[in-house]
């Protein structure tokens, strides 16, 4: 049996790669199969090679791109599509468990399709070691599905830290109070050559642009510190949080949500206590 | 032009899920719904686009009888009317609710001719199949571009921005077209007392389409395990400030 893996160079795909090997002997197509990105063009290409070596499954990393691509090849062949599945067993029907709620929640299903399609949630399945797998031939796609394909490129303007590649991160949220209360965030931000970051409430309100949003609905980050000022911890937020290696919370509430699941906390107003750790920064060098 | 939104109820969960006794849904007592937030901008552009090149704005969902406050919602900040499927509130899976969809959409059409843009959220809040809108865009066989941050008009066709690593992908489609959307499209405005008021008088439209068999079948929910974080105190006020500092020092990022 030959299982189709959409793949490219991350450790998603090898991810993705490892769960797919449950269904069979994987064949590769890469993400890079066409040049610029044109997704309808990528799910003719796993559609054709799926129904050519009869594939038993075809699985992706659960990223923006390997989500998207799945769910033009489910709409393309009519079936059933699974997204970010951290297990699945192959079987009649097909068992999966998926992440909801930006992994705040796990969903067991049943897949009945005669060709599961399935994306794995990245990050909660070890990582595939073993080679590569040989790559599909790729044919000729029609014009029609290239009617949706990249034409150009924008780069980022803010010359800042990035959100998603910062060691540290300060994050202010509701409780900073204000668009200007979040100068005290800056400047500590900017002892510790962090990135600033926020909650959805305070970019409801205005007071920071999206871009500086973490959580399910904006940026997920992976820091060695995260520093949450006045942020209570909805599971919209806790869902970005999952990559962080050490949270601090300062909270006035010392049962707000993000004050028990941090690794550290300190209790109290974060308009006293962040400018005291930035002057005890600068007291020390 | 004619604008589509289609949007989906949701629970405001808070800072924890609590299931049903039987886990197959979350407990909703004590919770307020909303929309998922890339929803939210998804009605934010179709009103701006109907304010700023006339026409008529629909908003459409799939929902428990409830979801009407959803609509309403979204007529209080400028939707012209809403198409309101019924259902007994038992969940429908991605593939069942875009064929209801399909099937609504190409009913208004018929009756009060095409979308030129139909918008819909990347990804539900909940069960965040990333399909809906893709499936109904294929039916429809119309482009459909995913994950938007920026949509703007270009005559007959649309220019989209995705974001991605280090930066934005461009694509142009040509109308009619399905996007996707995510939150950071625009700021959604907050609605006003006199547009609620409006919003009470506009027109509904109901159905109630049979719920098929669904192919991704849901079995039981679980809230995963915690990290195991159990919060180390540093201490209270600004007295902390030296047992934070030595933290950062540990971590090796100071």
């Amino acid at each position: 049996m030959t299982v189709i893996v959409l793949m490219d160079s991350s450790d998603a795909s090898k991810q993705a790669l490892a769960l797919a090997r449950k269904f069979g002997e994987p064949q590769s197509v890469s993400m890079d199969a066409v040049q610029p990105f044109a997704p309808d063009a990528l799910a003719a290409i796993l559609a054709q090679a799926a129904d050519d070596m009869n594939a038993s499954a075809v699985v992706a990393a659960g990223t923006e791109r390997g989500n998207e691509v799945m769910a033009r090849l489910a709409a393309r062949m009519g079936l059933p599509l699974a997204a970010n599945c951290i297990d699945a067993e192959p079987g009649d029907p097909t068992t999966v468990t998926r992440q909801r709620w930006g992994g705040s929640l796990l969903e067991e299903a049943r897949l009945h399709s005669p060709r599961p399609l399935m994306t794995v949630a990245p990050h909660t399945v070890a990582a595939d070691s073993g080679p590569p797998p040989a790559e599909v031939e790729v044919k000729p796609v029609a014009e029609t599905d290239l009617v949706v394909r990249v034409v150009d490129h924008v780069s980022p303007s803010n010359g800042g830290v990035s959100l998603a590649e910062a060691k540290v991160i300060v994050s202010g949220g509701r409780g900073v109070g204000s668009k200007e209360g979040f100068a005290i965030i800056e400047e500590l931000a900017g002892l510790l050559g962090a990135a600033v970051g926020c909650s959805r409430a305070v970019t409801s309100a205005g007071w920071r642009p999206h871009t500086d949003q973490v959580g399910q609905t904006g940026t997920k980050v992976a820091p060695e510190v995260y520093i949450a000022c006045g942020i209570s911890g909805a599971t919209q937020h806790m869902a970005g949080l999952k990559g962080a290696k050490r949270i601090l919370a300062i909270n006035s509430d010392p049962q707000a949500p993000l004050m028990l699941n941090a690794d550290y906390s300190v209790t109290g107003d974060l308009k006293e206590i962040v400018p005291a750790i930035s002057a005890e920064i600068r007291k020390r060098r | 032009m004619k604008v589509l939104v289609c949007v989906k109820r949701v629970p405001i969960t808070g800072g924890r899920i609590v299931l049903t006794d039987d886990a197959r849904a979350i407990n909703t007592q004590h919770l307020g719904f909303t929309i998922s937030p890339h929803e939210e901008c998804g009605v934010e552009e179709a009103v701006r686009l109907i304010e700023a090149n006339k026409g008529e704005s629909v908003v459409l969902t799939l929902g428990p009888p409830e979801a009407v406050e959803q609509l309403r919602d979204a007529m209080a900040l400028g939707i012209d009317r809403a198409i309101h499927l019924k259902t007994d509130g038992q969940e429908w899976d991605a593939e069942s609710t875009a064929a209801a969809l399909i099937e609504a959409i190409r009913a208004d059409e018929t009756s009060n001719g095409p979308f030129d843009l139909i918008f819909f959220g990347n990804e539900s809040a909940d069960s965040a199949g990333f399909q809906v809108g893709i499936r109904v865009a294929y039916a429809l066989a119309r482009p459909c571009v995913a994950g938007l941050k920026k949509v703007t008009l270009e005559g007959s066709s649309v220019r989209c921005e995705q974001e991605v690593e280090g930066g934005r992908d461009v694509y142009v489609v040509p109308l009619p077209a399905v996007l996707t959307v995510k939150e950071g499209l625009n700021l959604p405005r907050y609605p006003s007392v006199p547009g609620k008021m409006r919003a009470r008088s506009k027109p509904m439209a109901e159905s109630t389409p049979t719920r098929p068999v669904p192919r991704l079948e849901l079995v039981k929910l679980a809230v995963p395990a915690g990290q195991g974080r159990r919060a180390e105190s540093l201490g209270a006020g600004s007295a902390a400030a030296p047992a934070v500092v030595e933290m950062l020092q540990k971590a090796g990022v100071l």
